[in-house]
């Protein structure tokens, strides 16, 4: 087989429908990496256009632009739309295009979830965008803050519409971030070690974690705001032992994790394009590697930086302070590496470079100010300020927006094999950079004025006419030079001539195939041995399209790829991918319904959309594996490995690991909600709490210790070839049996509608019930694929997925029950 | 916040002054740098030697010696923004939608305008009828939020007898912009004439 004949044979296997069909049942992560890139950036037009609007309103004094209603909605949606319709998407679309070709590896890995994530993101989305149309957008600001975003003040749609709406978007944040984190720890070349790692896969690693951990708050906050506003469960209102500083501690808990998250990736482009500029290698990797841990571990640490003027003692404040200052140090240490990258190679000002140094400039103002709101009481005099915007848009605009654009000039010819044919480019970044900081400089100094942010007009004789009218002139020259990027990409993607392979000189993978890449990325995989192979090795492209690599031999018409030891990069199973399907598109429309149904209160529609996810979920799941055992397959180069559904930890394991990492911090932040009520909410306590029963407490704590042993037994069964259903069968009873006395505790919760200890506690045993059904659905399917010979002792991978469930649901069931009845027991 | 009018007001602004200094001049050193890099001629350098300057050099002393006396000064200057003084005029603001309730020991409350005594230390205690808002008045502190079911204080001193404007600074939606309040600063004869209820 010639490297031709290979192409289309690997062709044939891997390619998306042709036409618009491709368009709705893609899984590869080529496509939808692009699918991600373009719906990001049209909500960057769409919010850039808003924030136009805003700037037109604030020109001029007592203008008639926009009412105040409309302005609300102007800077609410211009935020939200910003930080969850664009940031957040753009670095997943970032990442999914570019991390398979990165880490040598032909897709991610799970690609139906990458495309169901997409899904979610587009539906949701455009929830959002119909909210803006429709004139019925959320309007209490982006961090809609209770009371004012609660029932009493704010009845209408438009705030269920952020709730609703941004949770379903947050799906495809949460479903990316378990899809890299175990694309990049499992799915990566052979021979690739965690220290032969593109610095760019370190990056992805540590934001998708931080993902993990920093949405589930902002996730449960939506859900308690949402049960308040529908079913007057008063978690925020002080008069019925709710507080509303509990939203801000979880909308922080999220928010400040949420900056590093969109920064950290745009690092990570820094890291990747900074060395490959300056024709030398990357100063202090293993320095690099380290602050950006740093980071993340801090970065849960500083939340309270948001709430300097509620009201913390002050030696509290003190230690949160500390921890913001303390965060700019692994932000130097990244920084002077860059620097001194710089100073050890050459530096040669390609279109990329220019954007790189917007950023410098720009981070580096907004770093310093960030220092500055980092101390306490300047905060006191800048915060909820001009000045606060204009810091954050230099953090964002500086550490987001730049690096963003000089990732998109540098990758842009692998994506389309062309090179760059009008120079508009260069123009684009003197307006944009002109524009931006002639607005945001401006903003500074109406903070210090005193000028609010927010307000939709002020008086002539504030004196601040001047400096807005002149922060509106730049913001619209940047605009402009926004528009001229788009037209340079538009005009590259139809117009511009085929370019060489790797015009940069890059030493990564991704530039070791041809551009535009192929529907399969690699024609074999290579074997690496080193930071950069391609420069290594120069011929590396060749010898991998003639099938000098690993699995240069499709079998059986299967999408192939290979599954790694963690840190050495030893190959260990082969993994075999569905194929196109409609399947996620369908599951993200029904995941639609169920969030359209809370949205406009048709709540008969919910449950049948929950039986319609589950239902849609069974068969996702059914489709993998087989009721043969396979054997040893040939990988190449001599070496035969395992299906990965034949070994112990299939990559199902892994991602229910990571799934559950999230799961445990919604779970965290739940508890956190309920200590914090009970010891900081006025209130407390409540005028009864919850009776005590025995049988419920005992039954569901034995049946929670029981199911673990029970699906032990089941996987030791079909490990040692024995018959398992008996023992599967009997887990899925206890489990049942839990969720029964789960149910008993919410129906014998206090009225929820009475105190904010009720509703907690009815949330608390909704939590634990919910996953005692979903676990019990699990136990239903695993005893069904015994039942059908879908498992044997090499095919034992998916009772051990289950047992993860398992374990992780009698966990909280015990926590759930032993909590709800702890006050009884004490008094 | 720029024309301070009393000693917390001015407190921060001196942090302010000195810390605008600071980061000027770290923006032009790093510019520097960053232009120097783009010379044409230079020795080579290994990557120990780099590191070592780069990044324990600069990316870690540096920063923690500059964070960490910034930090200790403000965290001084918070100290005593919030130290308790001995004998502080207590009084008590209620936001709600409607405006500003303003509440004194020895007399009635007042709408929208705060009296207070020149020349002494005034203590606030801030909370809303409805929902979140914040005091501030810039020319004399900082801000702090009125909060539902929790009540915070702030301290404010004005240098001499005036009017100064205060606002509302947590947006709180339609009306925002008007939710603004005066305070009204006494000499030591005028408060006890406004304590006595000749004056409104």
């Amino acid at each position: 087989m010639n490297a031709l004949q290979r192409h289309r044979k690997l062709d044939a296997i891997w390619a998306s429908d042709k036409g618009f069909r491709g368009w709705f049942n893609t899984v590869s992560h080529t496509d939808l990496g692009r699918m991600f890139l373009v719906t990001a950036f049209f909500y960057f037009g769409v919010a850039g256009v808003l924030s136009m609007l805003i700037r037109a309103q604030l020109a001029t004094p007592h203008s008639a632009w926009a009412s105040e209603e409309v302005y609300a909605q102007l800077f609410t949606m211009h935020g939200t739309i910003m930080m969850f319709l664009f940031a957040i998407p753009a670095i997943e679309g970032m990442a999914v295009y570019l991390i398979p070709k990165m880490l040598g590896t032909r897709d991610l890995a799970y690609p139906r979830l990458t495309a169901y994530g997409y899904w979610c993101y587009a539906f949701g989305g455009a929830m959002m965008l119909a909210s803006l149309v429709l004139g019925l957008a959320p309007d209490g600001g982006w961090f809609m803050y209770p009371p004012l975003t609660g029932g009493i003040h704010s009845p209408g749609i438009n705030t269920d519409f952020w709730l609703i709406g941004i949770t379903f978007v947050e799906i495809s944040a949460i479903c990316a971030a378990v899809e890299l984190c175990v694309s990049i720890l499992k799915f990566r070349a052979p021979g690739m070690s965690l220290d032969k790692m593109p610095i760019f896969g370190w990056y992805i690693l540590v934001t998708s974690l931080m993902i993990l951990t920093g949405f589930p708050p902002l996730i449960l906050g939506s859900i308690l705001l949402e049960l308040e506003r529908a079913f007057g469960l008063p978690f925020f209102q002080a008069e019925l032992g709710g507080d509303s500083l509990l939203w801000q501690h979880l909308f922080w808990l999220f928010g400040h994790p949420e900056v590093y998250i969109i920064f950290l990736p745009a690092a990570g482009i820094l890291s990747t394009l900074i060395p490959v500029m300056a024709r030398t290698t990357l100063l202090g990797y293993g320095w690099i590697v380290a602050s950006v841990v740093a980071l993340a571990f801090l970065s849960f640490g500083l939340w309270v930086h948001h709430m300097f003027t509620t009201g913390i003692p002050h030696m509290g404040v003190a230690f949160f302070s500390a921890a913001s200052t303390l965060v700019a140090v692994p932000t130097a240490v990244q920084l002077f590496a860059w620097i001194g990258t710089m100073w050890k190679g050459r530096p040669e000002l390609h279109m990329p470079m220019l954007h790189i140094l917007g950023f410098f400039i720009t981070f580096v103002i907004g770093g310093l100010t960030g220092v500055m709101v980092a101390i306490v009481p300047f905060d006191w005099q800048v915060h909820d300020t001009a000045f606060i915007t204009a810091h954050l848009h230099y953090v964002l605009f500086g550490g987001f927006v730049f690096p963003i654009l000089a990732g998109l000039y540098y990758w842009l010819p692998l994506v389309t094999g062309r090179k760059r044919f009008f120079k508009l480019g260069e123009t684009a970044f003197v307006l944009i950079f002109t524009g931006f900081h002639g607005t945001f400089l401006a903003m500074h100094v109406l903070g210090l004025l005193g000028q609010r942010r927010r307000i939709h007009t002020y008086d002539v004789d504030a004196g601040w006419t001047a400096i807005n009218l002149t922060a509106s002139v730049f913001s619209f020259i940047m605009a402009i030079g926004l528009a001229l990027v788009l037209i340079d990409i538009i005009i590259h993607l139809f117009i511009a001539v085929r370019g060489a392979r790797s015009p940069w000189g890059a030493g990564t993978l991704e530039w070791a195939t041809m551009s535009p890449p192929p529907s399969y990325n690699f024609a074999s995989l290579p074997h690496v041995t080193s930071r950069a192979p391609y420069t290594d090795n120069p011929t590396l492209p060749d010898e991998m399209a003639r099938g000098l690599g690993y699995l240069s031999d499709p079998q059986e018409g299967r999408r192939e790829t290979l599954m790694i030891d963690v840190t050495s990069g030893t190959p260990e199973a082969v993994v075999v991918y569905p194929a196109n399907t409609f399947l996620p598109i369908k599951m993200a429309a029904v995941t639609g319904v169920f969030f359209l149904s809370l949205l406009l209160k048709v709540y008969w529609i919910t449950p049948l959309a929950v039986i319609g996810v589950a239902a849609l979920a069974w068969r996702w799941a059914w489709q993998l594996g087989a009721r043969n055992d396979a054997g040893p397959q040939p990988v190449g180069r001599d070496m035969y490995l395992p299906l990965s559904s034949e070994t112990a930890k299939s990559q199902g394991w892994w991602g229910s690991a990571f799934l559950l990492v999230a799961n445990a911090t919604f779970f965290g932040s739940l508890l956190f909600g309920y200590a914090f009520l009970w010891t900081i909410a006025p209130g407390w306590p409540p005028p009864v709490w919850l009776d005590l029963w025995l049988p419920e407490l005992a039954f569901g704590i034995a049946a929670a210790l029981a199911a673990p042993i029970l699906i032990r037994m089941t996987c030791a069964r079909v490990a040692g070839g024995q018959a398992a259903a008996a023992p599967c069968t009997m887990a899925l009873v206890a489990v049942v049996v839990l969720a029964v006395c789960l149910a008993s505790l919410m129906l014998r919760t206090p009225d929820p509608s009475m105190h904010a200890y009720g509703a907690t506690l009815l949330v608390l045993g909704g939590y634990g019930f919910f996953h005692a059904a979903v676990t019990g659905v699990m136990l239903g399917f695993l005893r069904a694929r015994i039942a059908k010979g879908h498992t044997s002792q090499a095919r034992r991978a998916e009772p051990a997925i289950v047992r993860l469930w398992v374990d992780y649901t009698a966990a909280v069931g015990i926590l759930c029950l032993t909590i709800a009845h702890l006050p009884a027991l004490l008094t | 916040m720029l024309d301070p009018a009393g000693p917390a007001a001015r407190e921060i602004a001196t942090l302010w002054w000195i810390m605008l200094g600071g980061s000027f001049a770290i923006l032009v050193f790093v510019t520097i740098l960053l232009a120097l890099s783009f010379r044409p001629d230079r020795r080579q350098h290994d990557d120990v030697r780099m590191e070592r300057t780069w990044i324990v050099g600069l990316g870690l002393g540096f920063s923690v010696a500059v964070l960490a006396a910034l930090l200790s000064y403000g965290v001084a200057t918070g100290a005593r923004l919030t130290a308790p003084s001995e004998t502080p005029v207590q009084v008590t603001a209620k936001a709600t939608l409607a405006g500003w309730t303003f509440g004194y020991d020895a007399r009635d409350d007042t709408e929208d305008v705060l009296h207070i005594p020149a020349r002494r230390d005034v203590e606030v205690a801030i909370t809303t009828g409805d929902i979140i808002h914040s005091f501030w008045v810039p020319r004399l502190a900082g801000k702090i939020d009125a909060i539902p079911g929790h009540v915070n204080r702030l301290r404010i001193e004005a240098d001499t007898p005036g009017v100064y404007q205060g606002r509302s600074a947590e947006y709180s939606g339609p009306g925002y912009l008007d939710l603004r309040f005066t305070v009204q600063a006494h000499d030591a004869d005028g408060w006890q004439e406004f304590l006595r209820g000749e004056t409104e």
